[in-house]
């Protein structure tokens, strides 16, 4: 008999307020690691809003970068990161969920099985300005797309496909294969089983790997002004050959200007980028949570 | 509408050979999408390899590997990559000490203690915390967090280790918390249910059934984690310093492998120097610890996984 | 509609757009060029306003020191002639040439001279470039407000509390000089991978980037301002337009070049070379071949060379003089292209209106 359950005596003891009591201890230890977090996220997000608040007025989204403090916008920036996340999310979601089901459902267990794994989750530790240097070799100049968002979106999309493609396998991992024996059972081929009847299972777990996914690409700066990102835009992005810049990259160039307007206008900056990442998030999670299957 | 298509197939007198054609080409364009990732680590090898024995037909590997001092960018240079190696563990220890206990107590908070309405409105909440650009994170660590450490110990640094390790850990914790929970969702409920018949507490049923059960998910969650705090580029450059040092105090300034990639590439240095090279030798390096570290990892996982049903 | 054919249909979608993109170029993606006949052009051809529409665009990269510049100027630039657009990055100066030798920017910012590997790289890619002063950057050193006697420092004492055998020896500022108080020395300075850096060190140290470890780098002069504003024992250099920003939380030193004279940096001893040695020029270099593709270029450059006076003021560096704006243009005139630093570097002390003169 375990000896927490035993008195001195050796008889069953089940202690069962001691046991509960630890129990609330690590309820409360847990919640307590939700609300440092959570602390933490509302004290950067007032020392933002403090700091940029007064600067979020309609011009803010209408104008131009400029030297003048009260002549500057994001209208460039913000283009180009609408532009930029829109590419990535269309070229990474279906290659990211076709590699994660292939991995889980079709790959058998063998070496180049092994290999792509690994592969996958070495490639998210890779730093971000390692692939800037890939897609600036690969897609500016070997593809010849130029400085384009594309070319941009492409090497985003290599960056956030590691997340993807692990979240999406451990989605689709979680179905249980009672679902798929019965589909089987009753005559739907493989694909079958996984369009109607597993991804649909997975789609929440998956689409959590999309919103970190998208959240990642969204942050960027390194990497971008390695392809080629531009900082100084002062004109409307027409297309995705078109060259751009993004909302970090501008907010990381007013941040180190030396008058402190653009220090604040850096923080107002940051506000916007937060404001679209959560209508982004937002989106997401509406889908997740009307897609979610508790057992 | 499974058993109206059905019906149709057969009426249309779709054969099986159409089936498995159709099945077999779904699996090919699969399996080329997975192979895309090969295509990329191929790549990355491709644009590190060349410049990286480019430098070591300059410098020779021991001096890379066993010099303690690094100054490629001075004008008396020293390759010892050993400092920057300090810089990235110490950074991402730090942020593992954060990030792994809290995501993972989070996690189960979101997954065994939290109402449905509690859940939906809180994990989106600390998924923020994970799309915060890091650049922000770098400033904030920078102008912020470093006071605070400062007044706690006066002898900190303005740049230092430690503040970009806490910030770095927070930005990490929703990855951690958000796949582990997805991961502890996913375990069936009559697994618990037979914990709590067993006469289990709630905490006895998370730590020694669901947590175990989705062990799998837990730890893809922590490497992931581990990999990207290796890798995590601009919260460093911004707040742990430009001063590659071999020190296990974290309250100095030190710097990181992948800081100095960006310091070097976004900087003035010409690309035909040398100097230059060394950020090529330095992330093909990065490159093979994070794959040694996943080797032992996958094959960790590999022998504690666990299938139910 | 099955989930099939959404399916498909998404991909069609993505393909169509993938397509499209493809097809329609905004942007006509710069190929390698091989070298054009120069011949000299006469100066009628320039584009004046009045004569026909100027468009197209000219893509600038370079050193995010000189960014702010061209910026200003683009802006201005963008603002009479709408229909050319002018954007400017930020990859550092060798990140810009090494895009400006491959040909693929036409104009490239640097805040130091084109160095010997770099202009081999454009020879050998067939990439001619004129070579343009635009303006002066001066370099401040500065100390903490409450710092009372470190008012005027010499250019060998900067040297002793600099060289590299000074890292973990002089570590107070009674070191520095007899008088100075017992104080630690705390230094602060640009990053090391910066032009400010291999600037400073190569007019102080008299060797680019050998100097001191110990001291606290940065790339954001920001962070140097609110470090030494937070130091009492601090002693830093960082760009002059960081100081006019933040006039109230620092302390200029004036610099004593060996002749006696303490002189504070400032617009006007920068641009009259007073200042020295600590102020450097600051450039563009412009792709020859494309000058005669692009009719835009030219307006550009006139347009920057007539209104860098006013415009880099506005963003914190120094104007050079009238006389090296009139040389500059018609360096620009005559198309003379290679480098009048000989692919030096950093070279300190030199006059520009000599080395241009000396052209004519």
């Amino acid at each position: 008999m375990n000896g927490f359950f035993a008195d001195e005596d050796g008889r069953f003891a089940p202690r069962l307020s001691l046991r509960l009591r630890y129990g609330r201890i690590f309820q409360a230890l847990s919640l307590a690691a939700v609300t440092l977090g959570l602390l933490l996220l509302s004290i950067l997000l007032i020392d933002i809003i403090l700091d940029g608040y007064k600067w979020l007025r309609p011009e803010f989204f209408t104008e131009f970068p400029s030297r003048f403090p009260e002549k500057s916008g994001l209208r460039s920036a913000l283009q180009g990161s609408l532009w930029m996340i829109s590419l990535t999310a269309v070229m990474a979601f279906p290659i990211g969920v076709g590699a994660a089901i292939y991995l889980e459902e079709y790959a058998p267990d063998n070496w180049l099985t092994r290999f792509i794994e690994i592969n996958i989750s070495n490639l998210a530790g890779v730093p971000s300005i390692i692939y800037g240097l890939l897609g600036l070799g690969l897609f500016v100049r070997g593809l010849e797309l130029g400085r384009s968002v594309l070319a941009g979106s492409m090497t985003m999309a290599l960056l956030v496909l590691p997340i993807l493609i692990v979240s999406g396998r451990e989605a689709i991992r979680a179905v249980p294969q009672s679902v798929r024996q019965a589909s089987l059972a009753l005559g739907a081929t493989k694909w079958q089983t996984i369009q109607n009847h597993v991804l649909p299972y997975a789609m929440p777990g998956i689409l959590t790997g999309t919103i970190l996914a998208i959240s990642r690409a969204i942050g960027e700066t390194a990497p971008l002004i390695t392809i080629g990102a531009l900082t100084y835009i002062r004109f409307d992005l027409k297309g995705p050959m078109d060259l751009f810049t993004v909302l970090p990259i501008q907010i990381f160039n007013w941040v180190s200007l030396p008058k402190a307007e653009f220090q604040e206008l850096a923080a107002a900056g940051i506000i916007v980028l937060l404001a679209v990442l959560l209508s982004l998030n937002a989106l997401a999670i509406v889908l997740r949570n009307k897609l979610q299957i508790r057992w | 509408m499974q058993e109206s298509k059905l019906i149709t197939d057969a009426v249309l007198l779709r054969s099986r050979a159409d089936y498995d054609r159709r099945e077999a080409i779904i699996r090919a364009v699969l399996l080329l999408f997975s192979i895309v990732s090969i295509f990329t680590t191929l790549g990355i090898i491709a644009v590190l390899l060349q410049e990286t024995i480019l430098f070591f037909q300059e410098v020779s590997i021991i001096e890379f590997f066993t010099d303690t001092v690094w100054t490629p960018l001075f004008a008396s240079k020293r390759f010892g990559v050993l400092p920057l190696v300090n810089g990235t563990l110490l950074v991402a220890a730090g942020a593992m000490f954060i990030a792994l206990p809290l995501g993972l107590l989070a996690a189960i908070y979101l997954s065994e203690y939290a109402s449905d309405r509690a859940r939906k409105v809180l994990k989106p909440l600390l998924e923020i915390l994970a799309g915060v650009p890091t650049v922000v994170y770098g400033y904030f660590a920078l102008t912020f967090v470093t006071p605070i450490l400062q007044s706690i110990w006066p002898e900190t640094q303005t740049f230092n280790g430690l503040s970009a390790s806490i910030v770095m850990g927070f930005m990490i914790l929703p990855l951690v918390a958000s796949l582990s929970e997805d991961a502890m969702s996913a375990v069936p409920q009559s697994l618990r249910q037979a914990a709590y018949a067993l006469g289990a507490t709630r905490l006895e049923v998370t730590l020694r059934t669901v947590v175990p059960a989705a062990l799998s998910g837990i730890s893809a969650a922590f490497i992931l984690a581990v990999s990207r705090a290796i890798g995590e580029t601009m919260i460093v450059a911004i707040a742990a310093g430009q001063q590659p040092k071999l020190t296990l105090n974290p309250l100095q300034s030190i710097e990181t492998m992948t800081a100095y990639i960006v310091q070097v590439s976004l900087g003035d240095t010409p690309q035909q120097s040398i100097a230059y090279k060394t950020i090529f030798a330095v992330g093909m390096l990065l490159f093979v610890m994070t794959l040694i570290m996943n080797l032992i990892s996958h094959w960790l996982t590999r022998r504690y996984r666990e299938v139910y049903e | 509609m099955t989930k099939t054919v959404r399916s498909l249909l998404f991909v069609f979608v993505a393909a169509s757009l993938l397509l499209a993109a493809c097809g329609s170029s905004a942007t006509p993606t710069p190929e390698k060029v091989t070298v054009v006949e120069t011949k000299v052009v006469e100066v009628e051809k320039v584009i004046t306003p009045t004569a026909g529409p100027v468009e197209g665009t000219i893509l600038v990269d370079g050193s995010s020191t000189v960014a702010p510049i061209t910026a200003a100027v683009a802006e201005e630039f963008q603002a009479e002639f709408p229909e050319v657009r002018v954007p400017v990055g930020i990859s550092g100066t060798g990140g810009g040439f090494k895009k400006f030798c491959a040909g693929e920017t036409d104009i490239s910012d640097a805040s130091r001279p084109i160095k010997e590997s770099e202009a081999e790289l454009c020879k050998q890619n067939g990439i001619e470039y004129v070579e343009l002063p635009v303006a002066f950057d001066g370099l401040a050193v500065l100390v903490n407000p409450a710092n009372d006697f470190a008012s005027c420092l010499t250019v060998e004492e900067l040297k002793k509390i600099w060289s590299p055998e000074a890292e973990g020896v002089i570590t107070n500022w009674n070191q520095v000089r007899e008088g100075f108080p017992d104080q630690p020395l705390a230094l602060y300075g640009a990053g090391t991978d910066s032009g400010t850096y291999d600037y400073f060190t190569q007019a102080i140290v008299g060797k680019e980037g050998s100097s001191r470890g110990d001291f606290l780098p940065s790339e954001d002069d920001n962070v140097l301002v609110q470090g030494i504003a937070g130091d009492v024992n601090a002693l830093g250099f960082f760009g002059l337009a960081y100081y006019e920003e933040n006039k109230d939380k620092l302390k200029l030193v004036a610099i004593d070049n060996g002749d006696g004279n303490c002189v504070l940096p400032s617009v006007e001893t920068v641009a009259n070379g007073t200042y020295q040695p600590l102020s450097r020029p600051l450039f563009i270099y412009v792709n020859r071949a494309r000058i005669d593709q692009k009719d835009e270029i030219s307006a550009f450059v006139k347009f920057y060379l007539e209104n860098a006076k006013t415009l880099s003021a506005q963003v914190g560096y120094v104007p050079l003089t009238d006389e090296i704006y009139a040389l500059a243009q018609t360096r620009y005139d005559k198309r003379i292209t290679g480098s009048i630093f000989k692919g030096l570097g950093s070279t300190v002390g030199v006059s520009l209106s000599d080395l241009l003169a000396k052209e004519k």
